[in-house]
């Protein structure tokens, strides 16, 4: 029963989608990347979309209502943001691999209760709780905090890259960042836990050991969620897609998709 | 990374020769699973099928998918400009919604279009055997069953497969249900069923009369008040016309804010009254007949418009039908008129007409079945019947969850059959309940469920089915 939820549907909002697709169709199932909090899609098409592409796999990016070039909303909720991701991956061609990214992890966990997405790839995942907030404060108090009282969320480089990462790269990226709904940010607090995926989707779990968001022992918790452990890359920040060595984990994961036996 | 095939088309040669009790070959296809049509529930039943694991032939008598909704197929009962009467969230599947961009109510062929993108979606069309009618379903040992399907219009060879399980998916508003009238043979004006109704200039500049106050009935008076040069609505009794929008929102999500809270019905029906009474008030000034039941009792009529026209004078009501003469017809109050088109629009009535009726323990051949979710038969407990609801919302999410949980008990047999024994049990005990308010009893309201009484029955069976 979802009586609240059909008696109150979320409010349609624009969504920029950024795609990159392969010259021929091979009958892949398209990702779809869902960016953090403060990211949009272009944190994708930086590297990764073209990179999927040339590797045969449709790719898709979409930004979250109120990020990127997406329809501003200031009062979004967590679960505008699944629907917005729910509503494009019902718009690809074929059924769809749910890529989150930090906060966008949690997104996909809970639009995988409500769309049966042919796999899952939780990168660096942020699910909330107090560790996460603790690690955040202590290392950038002066971003972190007014975010606890509605304000924005600031993250500075040393939080998202390593020192591989070239400082002007780097800094352009942080100019870029936007902020999430203050609505969204608190459910990182005090949401209740995803409902169960359906369709028994595959879920893989990477992120790096040295990532200033999530700390290592968040990772092994989520990924034993899914009944698996998490996939390490040391010595990378917590934006795996925009860091120096952007090319490993993307390839892990396109190589776990070559050769999951996907339920389907 | 690629789909598999080691459940792909049923190959005669290659498979262990059995023979049906005709004494003709049958070919096994183990653990596979029939769905008979790709409607919306058909296609429903196929994906949750494959999902949890299942092998999936699907027999389909027309070409394309969308079943009832596709107006290419000459069993379809759409017309021109057919919308849906309940709201986007309560006609989708739950886990496919329709985009954003579509309108609070779609248009049919928008439906269309979203069950050809579900199908594509979850690569759906491989499982299905287009044009292919199924002519006889028979239960043979072991729970299995034997289908015997041949190509639509009775072309070709019969073939007979051997399955596991069956999922019954051929809807229930395709074969019209025509009353019975004293003279209507004599009557020289053009008769048709709402089912062959397809286009307002049916209708234009004709003298109409439309019997029947369904959803279609009252769609068809609002295009003859448009088009015709006069139009009669003949209703049976008084009914509630549902406005498409309440209190700024679509009136089944207000509905359904009540329903979340709980709100029991006579208080639903009192808040109801009163919102009628604030907006087009009492409808018998119109001469429209005062309802007999309070709202809820019977399949609710989502029409914004009907009222509209009577108050503009385009649709006239009268009462039932007494009898046809060759030019007039007779009124249940004496008066006569004088039609030049008569459209009944008085709906459909289930057949599964390759199946005994046994099978459903319908022995008298009454046309309705005896089933426990208005899905599971007592006595066979690996057939389905999918979409056999009359529901007071979309159909589509409820179509939806049968088929998992028919998906579910078919793993439970497998896994662990004692569940399944108990389920089979339940279904034995409970076969022929209800799941809505009182309903004026009547053939048009034997599926009749409310949606949220019957997902919380869905639910629970679920629940009993997997609980610890």
């Amino acid at each position: 029963m979802r009586g609240r939820e059909w008696s109150r549907p979320v409010r349609p909002a624009r969504r920029e989608v950024l795609s990159a697709v392969p010259e021929l169709e091979e009958g892949r199932p398209p990702l779809l990347f869902v960016p953090g909090f403060g990211h949009g899609a272009w944190a994708f098409a930086e590297h990764w979309l073209g990179h999927v592409a040339s590797r045969g796999f449709p790719a898709y990016a979409v930004s979250l209502r109120g990020h990127g070039g997406s329809e501003p909303a200031p009062e979004a909720t967590l679960r505008a943001y699944a629907h917005d991701v729910v509503q494009v991956a019902a718009s690809l061609p074929r059924q769809a691999v749910l890529v989150g990214h930090g906060a966008g992890a949690l997104v996909v966990a809970h639009a995988l209760a409500r769309y049966p997405a042919r796999g899952a790839v939780l990168v660096a995942p942020v699910f909330g709780g107090w560790g996460v907030l603790g690690a955040a404060l202590r290392r950038n108090p002066a971003g972190t905090l007014p975010a606890v009282f509605g304000g924005p969320l600031r993250l500075n480089r040393g939080q998202l890259f390593s020192r591989e990462l070239p400082d002007e790269e780097a800094r352009r990226y942080v100019g870029r960042l936007g902020r999430a709904g203050r609505r969204a940010q608190w459910a990182l607090l005090g949401e209740p836990e995803a409902e169960p995926a359906v369709g028994a989707p595959p879920v893989l779990v990477l992120g790096s050991p040295d990532d200033r968001v999530v700390p290592a022992s968040t990772l092994t918790r989520v990924a034993r969620r899914y009944g698996s452990a998490p996939l390490l890359f040391p010595g990378m920040g917590h934006d795996l897609m925009l860091d120096a060595r952007w090319a490993e984990p993307i390839d892990a994961i396109l190589d776990w998709l070559e050769k999951e036996p996907v339920a389907h | 990374m690629s789909t598999s095939t080691d459940h792909g088309r049923p190959d005669p040669e290659a498979t262990s020769p059995a023979a049906n009790s005709d004494g003709r070959p049958v070919s096994d296809r183990g653990d596979t699973v029939c769905v008979i049509g790709a409607g919306a529930s058909g296609l429903t039943a196929i994906k949750n099928l494959r999902e949890h694991g299942f092998g999936v032939d699907c027999y389909e008598r027309e070409t394309g998918v969308g079943g009832a909704w596709n107006w290419r197929h000459d069993r379809s009962p759409v017309y021109a400009s057919t919308h849906l009467i309940s709201s986007k969230p309560f006609t989708q599947f739950p886990d496919f919604p329709m985009p954003d961009s579509w309108p609070d109510y779609p248009h049919h062929s928008q439906l269309l279009s979203y069950f050809e993108r579900y199908a594509d979606h979850f690569d759906l069309r491989s499982h299905i055997w287009f044009g292919t009618e199924v002519i006889r379903v028979e239960p043979v040992e072991g729970d299995r069953w034997d289908v015997t399907t041949r190509s639509t219009g009775g072309y070709g060879p019969e073939r007979t497969a051997r399955y596991a399980a069956v999922v019954i998916a051929n809807g229930h508003n395709w074969s019209p249900k025509l009353p019975r009238y004293e003279g209507l043979e004599q009557f020289r004006g053009e008769i048709m069923h709402a089912s062959s109704y397809k286009d307002p200039a049916q209708l234009r500049g004709k003298r109409v009369l439309v019997v029947g106050a369904g959803n279609t009935g009252c769609d068809i008076a609002v295009e003859a008040a448009q088009q015709a040069s006069r139009c009669w609505h003949s209703t049976r009794r008084g009914y509630w016309y549902a406005p498409k929008y309440v209190l700024g929102r679509p009136a089944d999500q207000v509905n359904d804010s009540l329903l979340a809270l709980r709100v029991p019905l006579r208080v639903r029906q009192w808040l109801y009254h009163w919102t009628l009474r604030l907006t087009v008030g009492d409808l018998t000034r119109f001469g429209l007949p005062k309802p007999d039941h309070r709202v809820y009792e019977t399949h609710p009529i989502a029409n914004s418009q009907l009222v509209y026209y009577v108050g503009h004078g385009g649709i006239g009501p009268v009462p039932d039908v007494a009898r046809f003469h060759p030019y007039a017809v007779e009124l249940a109050d004496g008066r006569e008129i004088d039609p030049e088109v008569v459209v009944f629009a008085t709906g459909y009535l289930p057949r599964f007409e390759f199946l005994d009726a046994s099978v459903f323990g319908d022995s008298a051949g009454a046309g309705r079945p005896t089933l426990w979710l208005n899905a599971f038969t007592p006595g066979h407990p690996t057939l389905a019947v999918a979409g056999l609801l009359q529901p007071d919302s979309g159909l589509f999410t409820l179509s939806h969850w049968q088929t998992v949980l028919f998906a579910r008990l078919l793993q439970a047999r497998r896994d662990r059959p004692e569940r399944a024994t108990a389920f089979a049990q339940r279904v034995r005990d409970r076969a022929g309940e209800r799941y809505s308010g009182p309903v004026k009893d009547s053939s048009r309201h034997w599926f009749e469920v409310g949606h949220a009484d019957y997902l919380r029955a869905i639910q629970r069976a679920l629940v009993e089915l997997e609980g610890k």
